[in-house]
């Protein structure tokens, strides 16, 4: 996301016809790609030509060949499937009580001073912290790998939703005091809108702690998920696995934030920033 | 007609807003606020407009007591307080959502066509002007057809030239139903150019000071020398506002705080 506002900002003068956006901005991307790939290549050629010595690190070809074969023996999937489940279902846990916590303390004065306080203190302790304490409670399983995503995810969406409630510019709220809305209209017809930026944020940098999270669970023990190959890979002397596993993840996570990205796009075609989409 | 009976607004924090304000304004009149800065004008529309409410006396419209926002009384703010998120047609029809969509439609069709925005309805605020945006604004105050419409300063972040061509959309937008405005401005040829009557108040606590006629015809012509005299008047008025001296509660008189 951090290239797609660069990206836009060049592309700004030719925005008049999508043709010449699509042509911009794929140069554009293949700029960024020049990097990565020229490493990769280099790195490829001096394996080939025996300069390096590729035990420890991998050349790409190995790299995506170990990729390949956890795809096609349905082991990949097996892995993939079980950490995107632990992520969501954390994400959804920690996310829902974030918002509706974020929402009553943003709103309320008096819910914010009550339980402000003792979740900013929580907020405090890092988060692995917990790990020994949930794993006691709840088992070496799955519940307790969710607890802690549900935990990870949950501090970044609270602060968001709390903080974009608490900042809805007044002199817009009372356009909606001036037109008489009820509270809930007043929620539906412009807190909600006008958060939606700030919630969307908020709940990409949720997701984003819960893939680090999973990572974390996963790496203290488990029998499938992407964090199980990783312990593997080392524990077998297999970098070129850990190094599929760690590309695994990156292209779930990109995925991910991509759908919520895409999702909401259409409700924020209003933006007046440097990112406009219409 | 609107009546605002000896109203006093005292904060919590001690500053005395407004004392005894009494005014009427008949129903179809224009009057404007005029004062220096920190004199109340401002506090005494929000009042007016049930957005805040004084800690004595009361406002009424037609003989309805206005305690929180009515329907019958728009606002226009200083700043034109658009919905981002709302295209300006939705804007304009933001406090219409009691309306069936049709009339909705039409009021809105009618109103950009009026402030000669018609094919601006889908676009984003962020895509007007400054005036284009304050004219949504007069509009969707205008739509809900209230008897009363009152205007914050509306056209004080506008340029000259803008500002001018506003003051007259809004004169031939007050004609087509008459409303009863109250528009603060601290601009006297704003006052003189719009008002059937000019209430010029005094700061500290805010006081009427003078309530000056001008009965000019309109169109009124800014360079004729009646409209000069109007103006001298006016300012004459502002001037000695500022200059009086503010009694305190020992009965002495102090300049003004402006001794720096």
């Amino acid at each position: 996301m951090s290239d797609a506002g660069t990206l836009d900002r060049d592309t700004t003068a030719n925005a008049r016809q999508p043709g010449a956006r699509f042509a911009v901005f794929s140069s554009a991307f293949a700029v960024g790609l020049i990097l990565p790939l020229a490493t990769a290549i280099l790195y490829e050629a001096a394996f080939r030509l025996g300069l390096v010595q590729a035990r420890l690190l991998p050349p790409p070809s190995r790299v995506f060949a170990t990729l390949w074969e956890l795809a096609a023996s349905g082991e990949l999937l097996t892995h993939v499937v079980a950490t995107s489940l632990r992520v969501l279902s954390g994400f959804a846990i920690g996310s829902g009580v974030g918002m509706v916590l974020g929402a009553v303390t943003g709103s309320s004065t008096a819910a914010r001073r009550f339980l402000d306080p003792t979740l900013q203190a929580l907020r405090a302790i890092p988060s692995l912290a917990w790990v020994p304490l949930f794993i006691l409670w709840l088992g070496i399983f799955e519940s307790s790998k969710i607890a802690l995503i549900a935990v990870g995810v949950f501090f970044p969406v609270y602060l968001g939703v709390m903080g974009a409630i608490a900042n809805v510019d007044r002199k817009i709220v009372e356009v909606g005091r001036v037109f008489r809305l009820s509270r809930a209209a007043l929620a539906r017809r412009v807190l909600l809108p006008a958060i939606l930026p700030d919630f969307i944020i908020a709940i990409r940098s949720g997701l984003g702690l819960g893939f680090m999270f999973v990572v974390a669970a996963e790496l203290m023990g488990a029998s499938e998920g992407l964090g199980y190959l990783l312990v593997d890979g080392q524990q077998l002397g297999k970098p070129a696995q850990i190094l599929a596993a760690i590309i695994a993840f990156a292209v779930i996570g990109k995925l991910f934030d991509w759908i919520i990205v895409a999702a909401s796009k259409p409700f924020l075609s209003w933006q007046d920033t440097h990112q406009r989409g219409a | 007609m609107l009546s605002i009976d000896q109203i006093c607004k005292i904060y919590p924090n001690g500053t005395h807003a407004l004392d005894k304000i009494a005014l009427d304004v008949g129903a179809g009149e224009i009057v404007s606020l005029v004062g220096g800065s920190g004199c109340g004008k401002t506090t005494l529309l929000r009042m007016i407009s049930g957005l805040e409410s004084p800690t004595r006396g009361a406002v009424s419209l037609d003989g309805d007591v206005i305690l929180a926002p009515h329907p019958a009384v728009g606002i226009v703010f200083q700043e034109a307080r658009l919905l981002p998120w709302l295209t300006v047609a939705e804007n304009i029809a933001f406090g219409l959502d009691h309306l069936p969509k049709t009339e909705r439609d039409k009021r809105v069709d009618e109103a950009l066509l009026r402030v000669g925005l018609s094919g601006y309805g889908k676009r984003w605020p962020r895509e007007l002007s400054g005036g284009q945006a304050q004219r949504v604004a007069i509009v969707r105050a205008l739509v809900a057809q209230p008897k009363a419409l009152l205007l914050d300063e509306p056209f004080s972040a506008l340029d000259a030239l803008t500002r001018a061509s506003l003051q007259d959309h809004l004169l031939a937008l007050w004609d087509a139903h008459r409303p009863t405005m109250v528009l603060v401005t601290h601009d006297v040829e704003e006052a003189v150019l719009l008002a059937d009557r000019a209430i010029v108040l005094q700061p500290r606590p805010g006081r009427i000071f003078a309530d000056i006629p001008i009965e000019l015809p309109r169109p009124r012509d800014r360079l004729s020398p009646e409209f000069a005299d109007a103006k001298r008047m006016v300012m004459h008025a502002l001037d000695g506002s500022l200059s009086q001296p503010t009694p305190t509660k020992s009965g002495k008189a102090t300049q003004p705080a402006g001794w720096w």
